[in-house]
């Protein structure tokens, strides 16, 4: 079947089976490699993209129902040239360490900011329950949100 | 952000420098295995075995041979019937009786029998990912169901699960001197027991295995890439062991790896079925493996059951430590899982402490459960579990305070080296200096007072140390084979400055989220004095850098490190024959600083840009000196580097629901040296985080029939944001002794020293001698009484 | 994930017709449950009919009694409504405690209700707050929707259309999440009428239920010290490796507690 979608500005109309999923559809069709897999089961938040602007897990949404919508992915938000202020806030906080669930990291942390006023340290750890990081302990990922929610 | 820990622009030894690697990271630019593909690839998925021990009476391919799509389908016993080799168990381990470990046979996919849930029997390689499923659900094997091993605390009772290994005994592992420790209990004043699990746990690096094989048929060339944290290694064992191409046409590339806590060591079944495969269809084969595969299949970690006896004089003083310890080494000898729980566990029993006589004895069983091997810390949180929940324990039955028993045993600085019973020789150490500054962080004397607080919320507080040891920068070669160890522990480095003044560092070492692209230029500008972006670190291929030892064991920057170090040296004193050659002077005459090598008692010197351009462009350049300006080495520690320092854990517990909460954690680690400040706070946080998950909620679980009850993120429970604290930590410093950087590595220190210190929190909150690993609501309500 | 047809119907009628018209049809909605049974081969449907084309299963009304929430509305919608905060905080704050973030922007009420998990947190409301399920061709009273494990009153080819939550004096809910997935190992709501006290327990049982026992006490005495002598039999619970029944029927009087503790502060 034909999916027609906007993935980070740009339209596609892609052909895929209809039991294609979204993060595939990016990952293996689009060849956006960043929004990664890391579980089956809807836990770890490594597939995190952007459909219409709210975070959502790639992994776990068919291609097709993404029909019509803007996603976004850790690739349309910003480059090496011109970081977004949460990809710069996690370099200099160390906010990473292996790098792989933070591309979905990123995006679900920019939705928390984009969708919450006033986040502290602890509402910050609650939005961030929908992702797993195995090697940073959460310690400077919560600081890294923390700076551009207070910069904003 | 502490101050420390702020960018200042520096980027020498001890600044902490931004790491370089992020900008791909944070941008979705990494290069992961399963971003590459292969024109013309295939793709694999492996058959399973359902049962935890079934003989394969056969395999009935011609279904899935029909699927559409489906090109071959290879099984264990045709590897086997290909000369295949077993996949092999690195380390001899001895039983205490003198005799070689037993191990059992270990085709890389089962053959003829299965012996747990999820190893494989056969590989099917499709043109698409869907075929091969399709494909892998119509493979139909013949399996007889034979009887089963699951329980440790029964398996060395139960049936045979191999022909000769009698009571599922690979070995029985001895060290110490029992006799002198019978006697240091028969004089005891006082004797704390304690009857303790290590659970199993699950490594579940967020990057799940993943492997690309290719054949050349033309040169004969095998490609693999593979999220491997030791590519040097696991083409030795693939090439000299396994047989599956001869080394030097076989590369191994481990590009970017999503974290690996030890699980990505190991020489797998399926890397190694996928290599043998591509040269069967000739054509690329990819495999990624799904979280549920990584449950079944990745060596699991831990898995003890320990008795452990303290014995103290009436002063409180340690006289005597006995340990009797069954291991659970699952249905295979890993790659190293056979050194876990004894090299890596039995000589670190001694902990921080001078307890004269210590005797331990560890019995490594076999179960129908998938094959345990290293995971972060790997025997040394499992040592310092014994040590530091005993000693808590005997200090609440002294009636003493748990810092102050702990300090009065403490060995002294004064005292270094210090040769314990268990064969260690430490080299350096400031225990006490760890443990003060952590008492004084966590606020010691201000507990009572949160305990009270807690109190009146209906919460039970308490407190909780760990003042642990280990042995890292694995390993001193000669040791270590002598051990039983089938290879050396060295690391390569090279350092080549080209023609125009750059620098490419090639390292055995292997990055999966450490940051050695940062730290170890750091380290190479510091050296050569040569600009910090001026030089590139490169890992991960054995195409392209000499064979070295990998990433584990906190090893990196102690070995590799330090081999860059030797490198740099060699490059210096080459350096210092082409300056003096110009400058008409002698070596003796030059020395080299910042950058420059400059003539003794003259306003003469030249960059070492300058010699590097002199050495690539011999004009006017010494005879009897090679051109170019290339150096390598490698280095081989003499002992290992003895990190250690003192966690304190404050939990809270609600007593209504069982539920525990980790309220506050303070690590401070003496690792020496410190090449990159923030990055070794990182190191600690995350393995704190891992520890805390081990004392709180990770438990791998076999039902008695052996089949995995954790089997996905749904039921196996890991720290996720909102379960943890902000952590504190800090460190000390006495640099260690032996490797050019002082530094004793930082990987794996937050999960060796946590669990005890939690542990020792909730069984204080609670006021009870023990609660198994781990901590979990209904068993914490249950140890309370049960009570609505 | 096996082969499917995929169909996006844009009216119920439609969609009925496509349902009838296939030899194994299920209806998909936010696909929270659904697809991720379908990824583990463990649901193999013919056609899957993907309920988000249809116009009159979305948004939410509030009048005076009730709150009427279409059935495609998703977690986070529910979470962040203004109405629903106002008029039924109690049904917004338990929709913000479902999954996570990404999961509340995609799973809908009407999904994890049709889906009866036993650990899902909606059916707690819909029992706790005597709603009213409606779908293309009828109404189903909460206490008689659910019916067992994954089982409830709907028919083959029937779609919840909205969901009607009676507006009570106040209500609150308690959770004890599952620490792994964050399904609720136990949630109870619990709703004061003014008069008449409801109690909604799910995670405990096969599927949501009343906890009578709990509600008799409750409109003898609304304290939560009333709840202590209750005998909660824990025969028929859920028993699994996160909570056995015994502890499951312990979670359900002190999340009852709590919850009204919570209550009697609003």
């Amino acid at each position: 079947m034909k999916v027609t979608l906007t993935v980070n500005g740009t339209e596609h109309a892609v052909e895929v089976p209809a039991n294609t999923l979204l993060v595939d559809l990016i990952r293996v069709n689009l060849q956006l490699t960043g929004t990664h897999v890391g579980c089956d089961t809807t836990q770890c938040g490594a597939c995190t993209v952007h459909l219409d602007g709210r975070a959502v897990k790639a992994c776990s949404m068919l291609a097709a129902q993404a029909e019509g919508a803007h996603v976004t992915t850790i690739e349309g938000i910003g480059d090496p040239e011109n970081l977004h202020p949460m990809q710069a806030a996690f370099r200099e906080h160390h906010a990473l360490q292996c790098g792989f669930c933070t591309p979905g990291m990123i995006m679900q942390a920019i939705d928390l900011i984009d969708n919450n006023d006033g986040l502290d340290s602890q509402t910050i750890r609650e939005g961030l329950e929908g992702n797993i990081c195995r090697c940073t302990g959460y310690h400077n990922i919560v600081r890294a949100i923390e700076s551009v929610a207070n910069a904003s | 952000m502490s101050e420390a820990l702020e960018d200042t622009g520096e980027t020498g030894i001890g600044a902490p420098v931004r790491r370089r690697e992020d900008l791909r990271f944070i941008t979705g630019n990494g290069n992961y295995t399963d971003d590459l593909n292969q024109p013309g690839q295939l793709y694999a998925v492996f058959c399973r075995s359902p049962y935890p021990r079934a003989r394969i009476d056969g395999i009935d391919c011609d279904d899935a041979l029909a699927v559409p799509g489906v090109v071959a389908v290879y099984t264990g016993q045709q590897m086997v019937d290909d000369g295949i080799g077993d996949l092999p168990c690195g380390w001899m381990v001895k039983s205490k009786d003198g005799a070689d470990m037993l191990s059992s046979p270990h085709p890389p996919m089962a053959a003829t029998v299965a012996n747990y849930v999820g190893e494989p029997y056969a590989l099917v390689v499709a043109e698409s990912l869907q075929a091969a499923k399709q494909g892998a659900e119509s493979v139909y094997a013949d399996f007889t169901e034979l009887h089963v091993v699951v329980d440790l605390a029964t398996a060395t009772a139960s049936d045979e699960i191999y022909e000769g290994i009698p009571n599922n005994l690979a070995y029985t592992w001895a060290l110490g001197d029992e006799d002198a420790t019978r006697m240091a209990f028969a004089k005891a004043a006082h004797v704390t027991t304690m009857d303790l699990t290590n659970n199993r746990l699950i490594p579940n690096a967020i990057e799940p295995r993943a492997c690309l094989g290719m054949f050349e048929s033309a040169t004969g060339d095998y490609t693999l890439y593979t999220t491997s944290q030791n590519p040097g290694l696991e083409r030795l064992v693939l090439s000299a062991f396994v047989q599956v191409a001869p080394e030097h046409k076989l590369r191994i590339v481990a590009p970017d790896v999503g974290g690996g806590f030890g699980s990505k060591i190991f020489i797998y079944a399926e890397e190694t079925a996928v290599i043998w495969a591509a040269a069967k269809a000739n054509r690329p084969i990819k495999w990624v493996a799904e979280r549920s595969e990584s449950f079944l299949a990745d060596a699991h970690g831990r898995d003890h059951i320990t008795h452990a006896e303290l014995a103290m004089d009436e002063m409180g003083r340690f006289t005597g430590l006995k340990v009797q310890t069954t291991a659970n080494l699952g249905a295979y000898l890993s790659t190293f899982g056979s050194s876990v729980p004894t090299y890596l566990y039995g000589t670190l029993l001694a902990g921080q402490y001078k307890t004269p006589n210590i005797y331990v004895e560890v019995q490594g069983a076999y179960t129908n459960t998938a094959p345990v091997d290293a995971y972060r810390g790997a025997g040394r949180p499992e040592a310092t579990y014994v040590v530091e929940r005993i000693v808590e324990q005997a200090a609440r039955e002294l009636g003493k305070d748990p810092a102050d028993l702990r300090r009065m045993n403490m060995i002294q600085p004064e005292e270094f080296p210090y040769e314990t019973p268990v064969a260690l020789v430490y080299d350096t150490g400031n225990y006490e200096a760890s443990l003060d500054k952590a008492l004084d962080i966590i606020d010691y004397a201000g507990f009572e007072a949160r305990r009270a607080a807690a109190a009146e919320q209906g919460k039970r507080r308490g407190i909780g140390f760990a003042c642990y040891i280990e042995a890292c920068g694995l390993a001193p070669s000669k040791l270590a084979i002598e051990l039983g160890a089938g290879v050396g522990l060295y690391e390569s480095g090279e350092i080549r400055v080209n023609p125009t003044g750059s620098v490419s560092v090639f390292t055995g070492s292997h990055s999966h989220g450490q940051g050695h692209e940062t730290t170890f230029a750091q380290v190479v500008s510091d050296k050569l004095g040569i600009n910090y972006d001026d030089i590139d670190i490169i890992h991960g291929d054995t195409g392209r850098m000499d064979f070295g030892l990998g990433t584990y064991g906190s090893r990196s920057l102690a070995v590799g490190g330090s081999a860059l170090v030797a490198a740099a040296d060699k490059l210096i004193e080459k350096g210092k024959k082409i300056a003096a050659h110009m400058m008409q002077a002698t070596p003796e005459q030059v020395t080299f600083e910042d950058g420059q090598f400059t003539l003794q008692d003259s306003n003469q010197s030249m960059s070492i840009q300058e010699v590097a351009f002199a050495s690539y462009v011999p004009a006017d350049y010494p005879e009897d000196l090679e051109p170019g300006f290339a150096e390598k080495a490698f280095y081989d520690p003499n002992n290992f580097t003895y990190p250690a320092g003192t966690h304190i854990a404050e939990v809270e517990v609600d007593i209504e629901t069982g539920v525990v909460s980790l309220e506050d954690f303070v690590a401070v680690d003496d690792f020496g040296h410190i090449i990159n400040p923030l990055i070794v706070h990182g190191q600690v946080h995350g393995g704190v985080a891992q520890g805390a998950g081990q004392a709180i909620m990770e438990h791998g679980i076999y039902d008695e029939y052996g089949q995995l009850q954790t089997g996905s993120m749904m039921d196996y429970t890991m720290p996720r944001a909102d379960d943890l604290p902000d952590f504190k930590v800090d460190t000390t410093v006495t640099p260690c002794t032996h490797n050019p950087l002082g530094v004793k590595g930082c990987g794996e220190a937050g999960a060796i020293g946590s669990p005890a210190a939690i542990m020792n929190a909730i069984t204080h909150a609670l006021g009870i001698k023990d609660i198994s690993m781990p901590a979990t609501p209904e068993k914490v309500w249950r140890a309370i009484g049960g009570n609505s | 994930m096996y082969q499917f047809n995929y169909h996006k119907p844009a009216s119920l009628d439609e969609a009925v017709a496509l349902f009838r018209e296939a030899d194994d049809p299920m209806y998909l909605s936010g696909g929270m449950t659904l697809l991720a049974t379908m990824k583990q081969r463990l649901a193999a449907p013919t056609d899957l009919i993907d309920l988000a084309g249809i116009a009159e299963m979305t948004g939410v009304q509030v009048n005076a009694d009730a709150v009427r929430v279409g059935a495609f509305t998703t977690h986070n919608v529910v979470a962040g409504s203004a109405e629903i905060q106002q008029a039924l905080p109690v049904l917004s704050q338990l929709a913000g405690l479902i999954g996570d973030n990404q999961v509340r922007n995609r799973g809908t009420i009407g999904g994890s209700v049709a889906n009866s998990d036993p650990s899902a947190d909606y059916p707690a409301a819909v029992v706790g707050l005597g709603g009213t399920v409606h779908t293309q061709q009828r109404s189903i009273s909460g206490d008689e929707f659910f019916q067992d494990l994954f089982e409830t009153a709907l028919q083959p080819g029937e779609i919840i259309t909205h969901i009607d939550f009676p507006i009570p004096k106040r209500a609150a809910y308690r959770k004890f999440p599952n620490p792994a997935s964050r399904y609720a190992v136990v949630g109870v709501l619990i709703a004061d009428f003014g008069g008449s006290v409801r109690v909604g327990v799910t995670g405990a049982g096969p599927c949501a239920f009343r906890a009578s026992g709990i509600e008799e006490v409750l409109n003898e005495h609304l304290d939560p010290s009333a709840i202590n002598g209750v005998e909660v039999p824990d025969a028929g619970f859920n028993n699994d490796l996160h909570a056995s029944a015994e502890y499951r029927a312990h979670l359900v009087k002190v999340m009852a507690r709590r919850a009204l503790s919570d209550l009697l502060k609003t």
